[in-house]
């Protein structure tokens, strides 16, 4: 399953493939801040069968668009700390352009798409659902990266 | 009268108290469907800003309904 969601730590995947040249990876950590505010911790939660089936799609839309020899990704659910890795992107391919493009292509397309969704925790004990305000100049905006 | 499945996630699932309801109801299709929960429990989140998955697979508004389908109301997303 070359997407998948999980609620252990995630281990990032070996991609070793003789063919290979380049390794681009991206990780998407939990910070302590957002839109100014102090966060304590994240809980993300997913449609699982929906995410998967629809995080497995933007990877295989990955591999027609870019020269891939491999590609996985992962995403966490459940309660994370500051520091914590949320989702793991990695990609091989024989040179570095594709490898760098497909897993921008990636992340920006699993968070636009993917039916997870996260809770801030805020050290004032308040917590909010990320771009599910329905006042306020942050209904509109894109959500916020774990990056 | 249909029954349908619902399940609820994130802030839907908050503010409806629940992850899974078995419901009938005469909605012929999940937008009517969701008005009428909107107008019962109160949700915050209007229709234009929500998708719809059917059995486990997004549907296009105003998704219709046959007897005994899964419906999943899906706030914005917020992964990454």
């Amino acid at each position: 399953m070359p997407f998948r969601i999980i609620s252990q730590p995630i281990q990032p995947a070996a991609l070793l493939h003789p063919q290979a040249g380049a390794c681009a990876t991206f990780e998407g950590w939990v910070r302590n801040h957002n839109e100014g505010q102090a966060v304590d911790s994240l809980e993300y939660e997913a449609f699982a069968e929906l995410a998967e089936k629809e995080g497995e799609r933007v990877l295989a839309e990955a591999r027609e668009r870019f020269d891939l020899l491999a590609v996985e990704a992962v995403h966490r659910v459940g309660h994370l700390q500051i520091g914590d890795l949320a989702v793991w992107v990695g990609v091989a391919a024989a040179h570095r352009g594709p490898a760098f493009d497909a897993c921008r292509y990636i992340i920006d397309e699993l968070k636009a798409r993917v039916p997870i969704w996260k809770r801030e925790h805020y050290a004032s004990g308040e917590t909010t659902w990320i771009n599910c305000a329905t006042r306020g100049d942050f209904a509109d905006k894109t959500p916020p990266t774990a990056s | 009268m249909k029954t349908y499945q619902i399940r609820y996630f994130a802030i839907l699932r908050e503010q409806r108290g629940l992850a899974h309801e078995t419901r009938p109801s005469a909605a012929p299709d999940a937008q009517a469907l969701y008005q009428e929960l909107q107008d019962e429990y109160g949700f915050t989140l209007p229709v234009d800003r929500l998708r719809a998955a059917i059995n486990g697979e997004f549907a296009a508004w105003p998704a219709p309904l046959a007897d005994g389908d899964e419906i999943v109301f899906i706030p914005p997303v917020a992964g990454g």
